[in-house]
Order: C-alpha cells, then structure tokens, then sequence
C-alpha cells in the first residue's frame, strides 16, 4: 500500500504559498528600505539591512514553496485517506474513512482567490485528531468531502 | 430519539422533563467551604489584633468590630449559599441533561445523551458527612468542562446514574434493545463479581513502595505561610545560624565525634527521611485507595475507593480503549505491577483509570480478560526497534559529556574528565539496554508495546480501536532509515519510535486492515 502513486496538489497551492511569504517578507522590506531612506547606519553599509528581507524571500518566496508543493501528495482508495507531507520532518498519514468523526472544508480568503480549498478529517484520537489535506481544487474537496461522508454513512447503516 | 418510547422508563424514579434542584443541604456543604477559608484567615487576624499593643495602629482598633465583623462573613456567606442554591436546577429530558446555575451570570449548560460516556460518583468528606455525593456527567471533555451537579442525596445520585445511564444505552442501541436491557436490570449494581480488592495489608505494602517526601514540601509550604504566628522570625534565625559562626559551631561539634559516631548520625539521617516517606506514602495511599474494590457488574467496571473522599466510578467494557501495566524500579523485584485503562473518560485528572495499582501478574490477567485483552504470553513475537535508532540516540547523547570529559582530561583536571567519561558511559549503557528491552509485537487482534529497561511499562490496544496510523521522520531518521510510527488512540497515546521502515509498514499495513473492516459507528461507544 505504500508503493500506489501519490496525487499531487493543485499547482495553485505552491502560488498561495508563495503569497503567504511575500507577506511575511513585506514588513522586513518596509523596515530595510526605512533604515536605507533615513540612512541611520553610515555609508557603505546603509543598506546593509536589506540582507534580511532578500534572505526570507529567498527562503520564503523561491524555494520552500516548491520544495514543499513538491514533498506533498494524497492518495484516496475505497476506504482509506493517505496524506504525505513534511521537507524535513516527513509525515505520512493514513486514516481511514470508518474512522472519520466529522468533515471539514476549509478556505481563507486567498485561498478563494485561488479556488483551492483545505479538506480537514477529524478522528477520535488524541494524537491525529485532525488531519489536513491543503490545496485540493475546491471541487475536488467537496467530492472528496462527499466521497467519505457517504462511505461514513453507508458503514453505519 | 423520539423513537425511545416514554412508557419503559427505567425503574429509578427520577423526575424526567422537571426542573429540579439540587438537595438544600448542598447549601451547607458550600458554607462549611468557604468558611472554613474565610475563617481560618479572620482567627489569625484576631490573634494578631488581640496581641496587638492596644494603644498602636492598625489591627487594634478593629477589636471592637470582631464579632459583628464575624457575623456579616457568616451573613455574607449564608446568602450567597442560598442563592447559589436556589439558582442551580437540573433537568433530565428525552435527549439530553441540561444544568443552569449562577446568580448574576447565568449558564446553561445542556449534554446529549449521545456525547456521555460515564456518570460517576464522587463523595469529599464534608458531603459524605451530610449523605450527599457529587455526581459527575463525563463527556471526554476532561477537567473544568465536565458536568457537575454539586451534591444531591446518595439515593437521588444513585437514580440518577441509573437513569442517565439506561438513557445513554437507549441512544446507543436500538430501542427495543434498551428496554430489554432496562427490564432485566432493575438493580443492577446488586450483582457484581468482585475482580480485584485490596485489603489492609495490600495497602500498607502499596503504601512503602508510595515512598514520597512531599511531606517535607508540605512542612516547608505551611511554615512559609504560617510564619508570621511563630514567635521568632525564622528567616533571620537561619541567617543567624550563618552569621553567629552556630553552623560552624554545630560542624566542630560534629567533628568532635569520633568517625564511627558521625557514620552513624549521617545513617540515622538517611533512615529517618526514608521512614517519614514512606510513611507518608502509606498515609496517601491509605486516604486515597482504602477500601479499594473492582468489580464486573453487568453495566462494566465499577471501582469504588477512598477512605476521606470516596469515589464510586463505573466504566463500561467496551469504553476500554488500551491497558497499561505498570511498575516501578523496586516492586518490580517483588512481582507487583499496577492495571489501568486508557479511555476516554478521566479519572481525578489522570487519563488512565486504575482498576489495579498494586497486584501480582496472576490478578492481573483475569481482568485484562474480562476487559476483552490478553496479556502477551511467553510465545509473543516481540520484535526490537533498530539498532541504529539507539546507537544515534546513544551518540547524540554521550557526545557533549565526552568531549567535556576529553577536555577537562587535556586540562588537566582528570578526576572530572574521568568523571564526566562514566557520565557518557552510563548513558550509552542505558540507551544499549533500552534497545535491549523495548519492543513491540502485534497479534491478530492488539497491538502491544513494551516500553523502559528497569520499569518496564506495558501497553495493549486493540488494534480495531485505533484511529489512525501516521509515520514521521526527521532528517536524521532520514538519512539513517528508520521512522515513528503513532497510532491515533482515544484518549491516550500510543507511539515507537525509531522502528525499520519495513516493520512499520508491515505493521501500518495490518493494523489500517483491522481498521477498516470495522466501522466506527458499529463499535461500541
């Protein structure tokens, strides 16, 4: 069960990502370009402090991205959930459907922007008691949502 | 739930659909409470005042008002009882158990049937006194959420457990099942098969190995606190201990001794901490499990303890979820053990539910039996985790008192570099027997996990009760192949660290099996 292919997420995950860390880069390029403008450091360093933002940008907005699009996958079968994850920390998690307390889809803002959407399965357990899928096409999720309701509802009858 | 029928109501005559209130003694049990903290304080005060110079500031001018001051905290408090009292109601209705109280903000609070997992008993000393129990309607939620009536009589908390709980049963099971199973259980707890009891004796050997010297934290506590009642100030006696030289006084007394007598002093020492621990291990485990009983009623597991506060809990079988078997360093050598359940329900703050603290492994096993599990046996395949798990754990910790030890040594201070060396030593070994002792194995129906070296702690689930199964792996474990794996467990954790990646998938790959063949909502709840 470990060998089956993992299905990629929608491209348009790495791209909120993406925006996410321009966010968190802009007030570290504010701040560098303020201490550039008013020049309190002397010469050949005044613009020293713009190393920071370029560094997490770097960091943030090229590589992790990608590097994290690419470390994540789903695989869906009849009755189980498999969600891998992780650049360094690899994770990979199965659950399945019979296990399934209740369902999530979840969007933010950008993530609407976007049409991509967070599938959430919450379980019974302490540890794993929610686990999320991101970047699924909004209507991937609704079906997948479904997918397992049904499979939930037909057990229980 | 409309389809639960009115009529075979269970026998307990509860008043259903009625707004009742809690037993008015309750009111005195609130008094008694809070006086108690209001008056011990207003008694020092007193005492201060009384001793007081009568012409000074402060306190003394107070004196006249004693009494009248006295009588408005009763006053205040008599008041607040009452309405705290008379605002607090209950009821128990067709799907679920609703609780208002408070006087000027207002709560109510309403639990479904369906979300209840216990309804336990609880009796503190000053209730148990007036004939009153707490009962407690457990959801899982844990702690301050739980739901609580505070107190009503012992026969209402009786009828009221035994209402709830046919009403719980009745929206787990079908109908007609529940008022099968409620006619042919009207007294239920009147029968039960005692598993496990500990008696007099039980307790005091429990209680030597309950070596504890929170006494002494106690005594530290209750001086700082009651210090200013002390006739000197102890603070400046201690640093008069220092500053008079007494302390060096006391070291020339002592070395006046001969050596015999100052070997004998120092055990004399020794020998009284270890008798006032263990001392005060037997009075706590006196206090807390006198009278200690487990039994296999019809409705589960019913334990009921305590010799001050005496709680009375029921857990049904199948709300089992996994057993630990645990032991200690020491009692390990003289064949005790301690049984409790994982479930979702909580036990005076713990997790797990002790159903056996201190018991030989041949009383052990009837109950684990009785619970659905079976204690591994000597034909158990247990299986290790990876060798190269522990030599990098192993590594990563002797490397830092190592290279100390190595440096003190080219320092020249050798007896710390030598020192610092058995340090790294003794980690190293410890990590090489860990690998030694904790294993895992998995039978067609449970998972089990064997976890420490000198106090080894053993966890069965049934593999059908997992949840879900996840795989982690930092870098490291990475770069050298082995992983976590975590089963997702109700109420507790179940986690092995550092297994082949091969064993964790195969294991991954049977237990997702059992899962999936057995829906959530056909386990019992």
């Amino acid at each position: 069960m470990d060998t089956e292919p993992l299905t990629k997420l929608d491209p348009a995950y790495a791209t909120v990502m993406r925006i996410e860390g321009t966010l968190t880069v802009l007030p570290f390029l504010i701040v560098a370009i303020v201490l550039g403008v008013v020049g309190p450091i002397p010469q050949p360093w005044t613009w020293a402090p713009m190393i920071v933002p370029v560094l997490i940008a770097l960091v943030a907005v090229m590589l992790l991205p990608m590097k994290r699009y690419r470390s994540r996958g789903y695989h869906i079968s009849d009755d189980r959930l498999r969600v891998v994850k992780g650049v360094l920390f690899h994770a990979d998690t199965v659950v399945p459907f019979s296990r399934v307390q209740h369902l999530d889809v979840e969007q933010n803002p950008l993530e609407r922007m976007f049409g991509i959407a967070r599938l959430i399965l919450h379980t019974a357990g302490t540890h794993n008691s929610s686990v999320t899928l991101p970047g699924l096409r909004h209507g991937d999720a609704v079906t997948m949502r479904e997918q397992i309701r049904a499979h939930v509802k037909r057990e229980s009858l | 739930m409309s389809e639960v029928p009115a009529a075979p109501e269970p026998a307990p005559e509860v008043e259903m659909h009625e707004w009742l209130r809690v037993n008015p003694l309750s009111m005195a049990v609130q008094m008694v409470r809070t006086l108690a903290s209001a008056i011990i304080p207003a008694i020092f005060i007193l005492y201060g005042a009384a001793t007081a110079e009568p012409d000074s500031e402060g306190l003394a001018r107070l004196a006249p008002y004693f009494i009248p001051i006295l009588v408005l905290i009763v006053g205040i408090n008599l008041a607040g009882a009452y309405l705290n009292w008379w605002r607090l109601r209950y009821r128990v209705g067709d799907t679920d158990v609703r609780v208002e109280q408070g006087v000027l903000s207002r709560s109510a609070r309403s639990v479904p049937y369906e979300r209840i997992q216990d309804v336990s008993l609880e009796q503190k000393l000053i209730p148990r006194l007036l004939g009153l129990v707490e009962v407690k309607f457990e959801t899982g939620a844990g702690g301050k959420e739980e739901l609580k009536l505070s107190y009503v009589s012992e026969v209402e908390g009786e009828k009221l457990r035994e209402t709830v709980r046919a009403l719980v049963e009745g929206e787990a099971t079908a109908p007609s099942a529940s008022a099968e199973a409620q006619a042919s259980e009207p007294v239920p707890e009147a029968r039960g098969e005692l598993l496990f009891s500990m008696d007099a004796k039980r307790l005091f050997t429990f209680g030597l190995f309950n070596f504890s010297l929170v006494i002494f934290a106690v005594l530290i506590g209750a001086l700082q606190q009651l210090e200013f009642l002390l006739p000197f100030d102890m603070w400046d006696y201690i640093a008069d201990i220092f500053r008079d030289d007494r302390i060096a006084q006391a070291g020339d007394l002592v070395n006046s001794y001969s050596t015999v007598a100052q070997i004998i002093a120092i055990l004399y020492a020794i020998g009284a901490v270890i008798v006032v621990g263990m001392a005060s291990g037997v009075v706590r485990t006196f206090v807390r499990d006198w009278e200690f009983r487990l039994e296999r009623t019809p409705k589960g597991f019913r334990r009921r303890r305590g010799l001050l506060t005496k709680t009375d809990v029921v857990m049904p079988v199948h709300r089992v979820q996994a057993l630990v078997v645990k032991t200690g360093v020491i009692r390990r050598r003289f064949g005790w053990h301690g049984l409790s359940f994982i479930s979702l329900a909580q036990d005076a703050g713990s997790a797990n539910h002790d159903v056996a603290p201190f018991a030989k492994m041949d009383e052990i096993a009837p109950i684990a039996r009785e619970a659905g599990f079976t204690l591994p046996g000597e034909s158990a395949a247990w299986r290790r985790a990876s060798a190269d798990y522990y030599f990098d754990r192993a590594v990563l910790q002797a490397f830092f008192p190592e290279t100390a030890a190595l440096i003190a040594i080219a320092l020249g201070y050798t007896w710390i570099g030598l020192l610092l060396a058995a340090v790294a030593a003794i980690l190293v070994l410890g990590e090489y027997f860990l690998w030694r002792f904790v294993r895992h194995a998995l039978d067609p129906l449970q998972v089990l996990s064997r976890r420490g070296w000198l106090a080894p702690n053993l966890r069965i689930a049934n593999r059908v009760k997992l949840h879900s199964v996840e795989i982690t792996q930092n870098p490291l474990a990475r770069w050298r192949g082995y992983c976590t794996l975590r089963f997702g467990l109700a109420g507790g954790r179940l986690a092995f660290p550092g297994l082949s990646m091969e064993d964790a998938r195969e294991m991954r790959a049977a237990v997702l099996d059992s899962i999936a063949a057995v829906d959530f909502a056909k386990l019992p709840r």
